[in-house]
């Protein structure tokens, strides 16, 4: 089973140390829960580990993945913005991403979409749709991915309490099924047991360290 | 192979469907061309004598009206962090992408482009050897716009950017495209001299372009 380790992470933006020394290990079928107040580099942190951001020092590895495939290649990172396209339907929104993640089942892109109780409305223009819904299509990838590693950052903006259940739904079946789970949060959401890191307190980001 | 084929298929639809790149690059290519020999009076001699350099130019800048589409509109919804954790090397990706971006702009402006000759008096036995210069010279225009695509896909107006960054590079396409439609029509020099640098160029540029535009990618991702 796969197993993210972290070591000796640094993060800097606009010569501000965010996350001055950051290590940690999730074993498969784990949760983490990362706060702290705005500005403390949560998101920071799961773009690192993504590999959509340099840190400035440390590394983020998956040990006992694929070797061959990168930790950007096995994580399924959800940042503030959906990837939705407003011209495309929310299943042809899917679609695509079935096919550029080569997803073969036919049936994915219909179980994602009745995951997040969105097959009504599975053929409109997303450019109709509520933020709330553009938010769940844009969460539907992380069942049709199928990737060991969560990355959300925020997931549950502009979700209703109902969705916002759903979401935890999914996400501890995810870790039940023995994928892990990195969440940045400021709102209560409850995906069972899981460890905490506070950016606020560790970094203290919220007073600035600056270089 | 599938992935590849997927994203240039996925951004040929979006680019079809909402048509306003498309409608705007073949306006402005329509409408420079046609208000051209108004200003240069009914000189039939003089207009199909410039005809090629004439297209040539009005077809660099309306593809230019439309690069910035390319990457933008990913960046902007968060489309790129998806692509770029994806199964595809953003150097892919960006091939893909400027390849949709040339079949969806540049071919109905290569395919246009006889009509538009017809205005300028153009010899129709050249409209063989313009077609094929444009053909052959198109995707350049389309590679090194991704680089600046890409370098200006973090700006509000990143257009006319574009256009300052861009347009040198495209000089060599200019040159070598005008001089083979120049030597077809029998003004001079080989056909397949200027038409083979084109080629190499074209060439050159389909993996200088995706690689470059890779890089600016990460660096407006970081």
């Amino acid at each position: 089973m796969p197993k993210l380790v972290v070591k000796s992470l640094r993060c800097a933006r606009g010569g501000r140390v965010l996350i001055p020394e950051l290590s940690f290990t999730l074993g498969a079928g784990e949760g983490l829960l990362v706060q702290g107040p705005n500005g403390a580099g949560k998101t920071t942190l799961l773009r690192a580990i993504a590999g959509l951001f340099q840190p400035e020092a440390g590394t983020a590895r998956l040990e006992g993945g694929d070797d061959e495939k990168s930790l950007a290649e096995q994580c399924c990172f959800i940042g503030h913005l959906n990837g939705v396209k407003p011209s495309f339907t929310a299943s042809e929104n899917l679609r695509f991403i079935a096919a550029y993640f080569e997803i073969d089942d036919d049936g994915a892109v219909d179980n994602a979409l009745a995951a997040f109780g969105l097959e009504a409305i599975a053929h409109v223009p997303s450019a109709y749709l509520s933020a709330g819904q553009k938010r769940r299509l844009g969460l539907c990838r992380l069942l049709l991915m199928r990737r060991p590693l969560w990355l959300l950052d925020e997931p549950s903006v502009s979700l209703d309490l109902a969705s916002q259940a759903v979401l935890s739904g999914v996400i501890r079946r995810h870790m039940t099924a023995g994928g892990m789970a990195i969440v940045s949060t400021h709102m209560p959401i409850d995906i069972g047991t899981t460890r905490v890191i506070d950016l606020g307190g560790q970094s203290d980001a919220a007073h600035g360290v600056w270089q | 192979m599938k992935p590849f084929l997927a994203l240039i298929a996925r951004d040929v639809r979006l680019g079809l469907r909402e048509g306003g790149a498309l409608g705007a690059a073949l306006g402005f290519y329509v409408i420079v061309v046609a208000i051209l020999p108004l200003g240069l009076g009914p000189d039939m001699n003089l207009l199909a004598r410039i005809a090629p350099g004439v297209l040539w130019v009005a077809l660099l800048l309306s593809a230019l009206l439309s690069l910035e589409r390319i990457f933008h509109a990913d960046y902007e919804d968060g489309t790129l962090e998806m692509l770029a954790t994806g199964p595809l090397p953003l150097e892919m990706a960006a091939l893909a992408k400027s390849l949709a971006h040339w079949i969806c702009t540049a071919i109905p402006l290569i395919i246009i482009s006889p009509v538009l000759g017809l205005l300028f008096n153009l010899d129709p036995a050249a409209f063989g050897p313009l077609m094929l210069s444009m053909a052959a010279g198109t995707p350049a225009v389309s590679f090194l716009g991704a680089v600046g695509a890409a370098l200006t896909c973090g700006l509000r107006r990143g257009g006319l950017l574009l256009a300052v960054l861009l347009l040198p590079l495209y000089v060599p396409v200019l040159i070598f495209g005008v001089a083979s439609v120049n030597a077809a029509m029998g003004l001079g020099g080989s056909f397949t001299a200027p038409f083979s640098i084109l080629c190499a160029f074209t060439l050159v540029t389909a993996v200088i372009g995706p690689l470059a535009a890779a890089a600016a990618i990460r660096s407006a991702l970081n």
